[in-house]
């Protein structure tokens, strides 16, 4: 009896000790594992943000010899028919991207769904590589793909009688077959997001609708499309950053040409910064991006809150 | 009467098979149409260069060579390339996966000040362009001499935000009775991270290396702006240095790029359900 009150208190004793050892190294602990972390992230995230604002009223050829201009270099880039014709690319690319790729893949995630689709599994692979294929990869494959002479969509489209296209030569098509490349690499990915939304909607919904007797078209319309509204709302959004960070593609196929017809933003902040070391410039660039998306975003958030998926 | 109706069930299961058929077919003709950019790929990387530019172009080879491999590993530093690669994505995945659980282990786990203030800062620069951090980067890396050096691949994009947040959704359901029993036994914190939590948060370290992987291998802007040297090119980089000189030896790109995107194809038939799971976490909250 004495020897297990003894132990007892034995034990007390030593965790009241190391108790207050514990609790402080569990009130460094969190800091610790944060540190590694938030070392690279301030360096190289937060830091960059501040300082592309501050570089961003400056004017001069590298980060040595630069002269403050105030906002002189965002009121120039709305008289710059350059910057001017790379924001309406990218705009162009990213309502093809909502309009045509977004419904296209909703679709494919409505037949994915359907029990009149069999082979799933192996056309979701297929259907997905090109997401995880790098853009290097992919702009090595399409040159092969559009090439007017030798290039295998037209010489398929021979076969019907098709006069050869210059796909990526032609001032008018060049961004049509990049909105194309952009259908070929993201419509799986796309579709996956449509599936995570339509999983989500409670199955008791088109139930209730079809007791109600509503047609399919009908539940499509009153149950499905208001309870996709959050994934809507992703998708768009993913597909308005997506065209914003267009970039590899069009620098490696048609280096924004011809004539500018296929110059992107950030292929032109790419020339402006680190091609022209017109670092300033770049950095509003940048910044008028950042604006611009946060516009686009909440614009967005807007227009799709409200409803939510099934509780 | 009640054969009327098997009649009936057997028209409408024999039509049912009939769409089937026909939405298979359709959505297989779209397949094929996906696929044909890569098989071509492949098979020209085969053709001697006189096929790639015949016309009327032909789909398979007329005759097999591999004359375009030889040039890419006698004539070109590719398997220096390839190896970089390697070299970066690993080491990539492997830092960002200790400081995001860490960091996803910190966010879940513990109550310290400014914790939320610190989570608000992370999340909220998923919000800000890559394209804005890109020349103050540049700057910080040539101030630190870090051009065409493995660090200045690896180190900066290792801190990636969204790990952190998926890291720290799986960390949360780590049973906290658990790291207490470690606890009251002796363990230490670390220990705890290295013990306990990394073991249960497998699943989340898959689906954050898959991606981390696949980022750091598909990457080609980080590594334009930060080598140089032909030496120190990623595969990715070294490919599209080609685009150009060897524009009419095109079967030296084809070659390149079908070897670059081996990898990747192997990564997606082994990890692919981690790989559809990272790439559509955001989707649906």
């Amino acid at each position: 009896m004495a020897t297990t009150m003894e132990a007892q208190s034995n034990q007390k004793h030593r965790l009241a000790n190391g108790g207050r050892n514990w609790r402080v190294r569990k009130a460094a602990a969190p800091y610790l594992f944060l540190l590694p972390f938030f070392v690279i992230f301030a360096t190289f995230g937060l830091y960059p943000i501040i300082y592309s604002l501050y570089l961003s009223f400056f004017k001069g050829f590298g980060f040595t010899h630069k002269k403050f201009v105030g906002v002189d270099n965002y009121t120039h880039m709305f008289g710059d028919p350059q910057y001017l014709r790379a924001v309406l690319n990218t705009t162009y690319y990213m309502l093809g991207s909502v309009f045509i790729l977004a419904p296209l893949a909703l679709v494919l995630a409505l037949l994915f769904r359907s029990h009149l689709l069999v082979l799933k599994t192996l056309f979701k692979v297929v259907f997905f590589l090109p997401v995880i294929t790098s853009f290097v990869v992919i702009s090595v494959i399409f040159l092969r793909v559009f090439d007017t002479n030798f290039g295998l969509l037209n010489s398929f489209l021979n076969n019907f009688g098709v006069h050869p296209i210059g796909w990526i030569t032609d001032q008018s098509v060049v961004m049509p077959s990049l909105i194309l490349m952009g259908i070929w690499t993201y419509l799986g990915l796309n579709s996956l997001y449509w599936l995570a939304g339509l999983s989500a909607i409670n199955q008791d919904y088109y139930d209730a609708a079809s007791t109600d007797g509503a047609s399919k078209w009908q539940s499509f319309r009153y149950v499905t499309v208001p309870l996709l509204r959050p994934v809507t709302l992703f998708v768009v959004i993913q597909a308005i950053v997506g065209s914003y960070n267009l970039f590899a593609q069009p620098l490696l196929m048609t280096n924004g040409g011809p004539s500018n017809s296929s110059l992107t933003i950030t292929l032109y902040l790419y020339r402006q910064g680190f091609e022209f070391f017109n670092v300033g410039y770049a950095s509003a660039i940048a910044y008028s991006m950042f604006v611009l998306l946060l516009v686009l975003s909440i614009l967005n958030i807007v227009l799709f809150r409200g409803y939510r998926t099934s509780e | 009467m009640a054969m009327m109706k098997s009649v009936r069930t057997e028209l409408t299961r024999a039509a049912s098979r009939w769409k089937t058929i026909v939405v298979t077919f359709i959505v297989g003709v779209v397949a094929v149409l996906m696929l044909a950019p890569y098989a071509f790929m492949a098979v020209s990387a085969f053709k001697p260069q006189g096929e790639i530019f015949a016309s009327p172009l032909r789909f398979f080879p007329r005759h097999y060579t591999t004359s375009s491999f030889d040039l890419l590993f006698k004539l070109l530093p590719y398997a220096r390339w390839y190896l970089n690669s390697f070299i970066v994505a690993v080491l990539g995945t492997a830092l960002t996966l200790v400081i995001s659980s860490m960091a996803g282990f910190a966010f879940a786990k513990y109550e310290f000040r400014f914790k939320s203030l610190l989570f608000v800062l992370v999340l909220g620069t998923v919000l800000v362009p890559f394209q804005v951090l890109l020349v103050p980067q540049f700057r910080i890396i040539r101030a630190l001499g870090g051009f065409n050096t493995y660090w200045a691949l690896i180190v900066p994009l290792a801190a990636n935000a969204f790990a952190v947040f998926l890291m720290r959704q799986y960390t949360i359901s780590v049973p906290d009775e658990l790291l207490d029993a470690a606890r009251v036994e002796g363990a230490g914190e670390f220990s705890l991270w290295w013990r306990i939590v990394l073991p249960v948060v497998r699943p989340g370290l898959a689906v954050v290396g898959t991606i981390t992987f696949l980022a750091y291998w598909n990457d080609f802007f980080w590594p334009l702006i930060m080598t140089t040297e032909p030496k120190m090119f990623v595969v990715n980089l070294g490919i599209a240095s080609l685009i150009g000189p060897y524009d009419n030896q095109y079967g030296v790109l084809l070659a390149g790029a079908l070897l670059a995107s081996l990898p990747v194809i192997i990564a997606f038939l082994f990890f692919q359900r981690h790989i559809i799971a990272g790439l559509t976490a955001g989707a649906v909250k």
